[in-house]
């Protein structure tokens, strides 16, 4: 009773006249920072940001900015609510004081907490070679001036734009190019575009669109070299089976990292793959042990799953970093009775070449796959993905207003291959085939997803700092 | 007893308030009683079903239509003209309904329906300035002379039915309306003759018009259904036929009865009036309680199961019909909270008012349009309002329900803003 007691009132105090601090001023910063003055935290949040913008949405980058649909600065997240907060924008955190809550900025400032909120996020893989990723016209695409810059590039007619990877960033930017009419070539080190996120048979699917659309998609190969002219501007990209090709925009898609290097040292355990975290956002430090006043969220985070074997999902999408932002704040301004878990059924959207994709679950889990409605020839369909005997994930090519269903399929364990009939099935989705997931340690792009260990609870944990 | 309670909800005598039976039948999500539909009445259970794919809208697949008290709204569209869109399943649905949407709506027609507003302006001021000039403002029938009229001649502008057949149109959609209504007093075998002449004379009408713009098309969608050669081919004429007469009718009828509930409401509501009347833009979010508040279609009686389906615990067998009481999924208190109450600054306002899925309201932002700027002129320019019969006299039917005529009174006609 008494303990219960202080419990609450150092909640109340918290809520009252605390101090949090949010890292990462972009989706999932702005997401928890609403939620929690929604909830009646009325203390002190600040928000720092390395970024010298408001937060601003990334999905529509590399879509309708591309395209010259949207203009990059006018992509600011709507605001849900006022937040009062002091920002710290253009300056990142540079270190954690565990010990004596406190963050350190590039700046020489100091910024203590009561509670942390860590959303850093990630950022695009870089092309390895520092020289040749210097030159004028190669570029990536994680942040707005980064799309600014390319958008720009692309508006000058280049002659050719070749894409380093196919995942869907890569495949979004190609299919942009081909809308502007541009030449664009696609080096993809997989079998197919989209494979490590979706597997090969969706993955031969989005190939024949590239194709249509006249991409000179490049499978099986690696750019090995991108060459300047003496003026330093890119002009051409060297292939690993011999062949050059000849452009003046090089887009590297290659991935993302996650932005954990500030905490190292701080004995947070944060490390390439993300900072583990329990299913209620908080983070474990390196001995394995979960922090109580440290909380991750976003596509920097790392957390067990229940309804997939509790593996740790990192999931580099829009709707989880919303989803988790939001448990997270809740959590923070919670005692542990009334903590929730983050849930999310992971789902993700992409759109190219004209056709809307959505997923559902975790389809690099899948080692089975059965199209369940409509047609792949026609660009229009339902698949699910089967694991071990249930379905684990469904995608959707034009035909997303199904999507809840099999969601709810996948939450309740519905067995694979689904044994009822739909509408619109067609004779080619009666029999499950092999999904045909790249071998991991093949690398491809880099998957959105990585899924890594089980239950904490159940396995020893080594920790690597760094690699 | 749910059987009974089905019974109820048709039953006339209910039709002005089918809340508290509504309320009554979500206490068994999916009611089922002997040979009659299996009726789901709760939130989430519907949201589900109208995403399933093992549910169809393809009267084919159903096994017996049963005891059904709706039955004859099964085959509403007669036998004459092949289903529309709406009685389809994919892939045959979607290739209509693609091949429909391409003059209405994005991507390829992003501003069809936001560049129709002055024209909607101009029908909306033109039948409230009617009403003035109609002679007394003791009784005005607000259905007769505007909630009714507007929509039919906005299809008919949509269509590109020309200006002098209108007054035809109105007639013919008139009497296609009222065949929604079950009429027990009237003598069947002659309802349903002038119902087959009707749609005769109407098909008849629109086959000459198609005919007409494959020659010298224009801008309106007629002309472009007859002429679509996207991506997906064209309709054939038949195709092209029931597809319009779906837009004249499921385009009209709905939009009627939203403007209807939405005024009665907003009189039922004073304060929600006077706000609107102060803030035109308050409309948006008062249609969308109104959509979940007094849906124009209460339910959807047209589903059946392509194979045996499980629904919050009860079996549903293969070939069953169902029937989703969207209205009363609407005011599921598991979902919505105070959902008795109409409330236009409610949050997370996702009702079922439009459905949801593939067949969603493919008039939507129309039907949208049309009332937010009805409801808004009305707010501002009737002067003085006054309900003179409460509950006003409403249509027979139980699906498309709302009222059949709505008596007011005011003081004055406000001139429209310059
Ligand atoms: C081009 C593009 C297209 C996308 N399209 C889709 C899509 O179609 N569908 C989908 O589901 N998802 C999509 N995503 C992914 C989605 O945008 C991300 O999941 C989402 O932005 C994650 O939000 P976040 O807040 O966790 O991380 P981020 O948005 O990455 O934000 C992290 C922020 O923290 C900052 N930061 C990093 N380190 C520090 C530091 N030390 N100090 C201070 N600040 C720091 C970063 O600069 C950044 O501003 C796309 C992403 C990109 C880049």
């Amino acid at each position: 009773m008494t303990t219960a007691g202080a419990h609450d009132g150092a909640l109340e105090h918290l809520k009252r006249e605390g101090r949090i601090v949010i890292v990462g001023a972009s989706l999932a910063g702005l997401r928890a920072a609403e939620t929690m003055r929604e909830k009646g935290f009325a203390g002190s949040l600040t928000l720092i940001g390395d970024e010298p913008h408001e937060p601003y949405d990334r999905p529509p980058l590399s879509k309708q900015v591309l395209l010259g649909n949207a203009v990059a600065d006018h992509t600011t997240l709507p605001r849900r609510r006022a937040i009062d907060a002091d920002w710290r924008l253009g300056v990142p955190a540079t270190g954690l004081d565990m010990a004596a809550r406190r963050v350190r900025l590039g700046n020489g400032d100091e910024v203590e907490y009561d509670r942390l909120l860590i959303a850093t996020g990630v950022r695009a893989r870089p092309w390895p070679n520092a020289e040749e990723a210097s030159l004028d016209g190669v570029f990536v695409l994680r942040t707005r001036d980064d799309a600014v810059g390319l958008q720009r590039a692309l508006t000058d007619s280049p002659r050719r734009v070749v894409v380093i990877g196919a995942g869907f960033t890569g495949s979004e930017i190609a299919s942009a190019c081909r809308e502007r009419g541009l030449n664009v070539t696609v080096a993809e080190r997989g079998s197919a575009p989209l494979v490590g996120a979706l597997g090969g048979v969706i993955g031969e699917v989005a190939a024949e669109m590239h194709r249509e659309h006249e991409v000179d998609l490049r499978t099986g190969v690696m750019v090995t070299a991108l060459e300047g002219d003496p003026s330093g501007r890119v002009r051409a990209a060297h292939l690993s089976d011999g062949a050059t090709v000849e452009a003046d925009v090089v887009v590297v898609s290659l991935g993302a990292q996650r932005n954990t290097e500030w905490l190292a040292g701080s004995g947070l355990g944060a490390g390439p793959r993300g900072i583990a975290c329990d299913a209620g956002c908080r983070a474990f430090d390196v001995r394995g042990i979960v922090t109580d006043d440290i909380y991750v969220a976003g596509d920097v985070a790392r957390s067990p799953h229940a309804l997939f074997g509790y593996q740790f999902l990192s999931l580099e999408h829009w709707g989880n970093a919303v989803a988790q932002a939001d448990t997270a704040a809740h959590n923070m301004l919670s005692v542990s009775a009334d903590r929730r878990p983050h849930l999310w059924v992971p789902a993700f959207w992409s759109s190219q070449f004209g056709v809307n994709i959505k997923s559902v679950g975790v389809p690099p889990m899948g080692t089975e796959i059965m199209i369940t409605q409509g047609s792949p020839a026609e660009r229009r369909f339902a698949a699910v993905y089967g694991y071990q005997g249930r379905v684990i994930a469904a995608v959707t090519f034009d035909n997303c207003r199904w999507l809840p269903f099999y969601e709810h399929q996948i939450e309740s364990t519905a067995p694979f291959p689904p044994p009822f009939s739909t509408v619109d099935r067609r004779p080619e989705g009666n029999k499950p085939v092999p999904a045909d997931f790249p071998d991991p340690s093949v690398p491809t792009h880099g998957p959105t997803i990585t899924l890594s260990g089980y239950s904490p609870a159940d396995r020893k944990m080594t920790f690597t700092p760094g690699r | 007893m749910t059987q009974a309670l089905l019974r109820e909800i048709i039953d006339y005598a209910n039709r002005a308030d089918p809340y508290p039976l509504y309320e009554e039948l979500r206490k068994t999500p999916v009611s089922h009683d002997g040979d009659g539909p299996y009726v789901v009445s709760t939130y989430y259970e519907i949201r589900s079903l109208l995403h399933d794919p093992r549910i169809s809208s393809d009267a084919r697949n159903l096994k017996a239509t049963g005891d059904d008290p709706l039955g004859q709204s099964a085959d509403e569209e007669g036998a004459d003209l092949p289903p529309s869109f709406l009685r389809l399943d994919p892939p045959d649905h979607d290739r209509l309904r693609r091949i429909t949407n391409r003059p209405f709506g994005p991507p390829h027609a992003p501003r069809r329906v936001h560049d129709m507003r002055a024209e909607l302006h101009g029908l909306v001021d033109g039948l409230i300035d009617g009403i003035g000039t109609s002679g007394t403002l003791d009784r005005v029938d607000l259905v007769d002379q505007f909630a009714y009229p507007f929509p039919v001649s906005v299809i008919c502008r949509l269509l590109g039915v020309p200006r002098e057949d209108e007054p035809r149109f109105h007639v013919w959609a008139d009497t296609l309306a009222a065949s929604l209504d079950p009429d027990p007093d009237g003598d069947p075998g002659q309802r349903a003759k002038s119902m087959t002449d009707t749609r005769m004379e109407l098909g008849m009408y629109l086959a000459g018009l198609i005919e007409e713009r494959r020659k010298n098309p224009g801008d309106d969608m007629l002309s472009q259904l007859a002429t679509s050669d996207g991506p997906d081919g064209a309709m054939t004429t038949m195709e092209a036929l029931s597809t319009s007469a779906l837009l004249l009718i499921a385009g009209h009828e709905t939009t009627v009865n939203l403007i209807t509930n939405g005024m009665l409401t907003l009189l039922r509501h004073p304060d929600v009036l006077q706000r609107l009347r102060e803030d035109p833009a308050l409309s948006v979010p008062i249609v969308e309680e109104l959509l979940r508040y007094e849906p124009p279609v209460q339910l959807v009686p047209q589903r059946s199961t392509l194979c045996d389906i499980e629904v919050a615990g009860v079996s549903i067998p293969k070939g069953a019909s169902l029937w989703l009481v969207l209205a009363s999924g609407n005011r599921d208190p598991k979902r919505f909270e105070n959902p008795d109450r109409f409330d236009p600054d409610r949050k997370d306002n996702q009702h079922l008012g439009l459905g949801s899925g593939i067949h969603s309201c493919f008039g939507a932002p129309l039907a949208r349009q049309e009332a937010q700027l009805a409801l808004s002129a009305l707010a501002r320019r009737l002067d003085n309002p006054r309900l003179l019969e409460d509950p006003p006299p409403y249509r027979q039917n139980a699906v498309l329900r709302g009222p059949r005529h709505l008596p007011i009174a005011c003081d004055g006609i406000l001139p429209k803003a310059a």
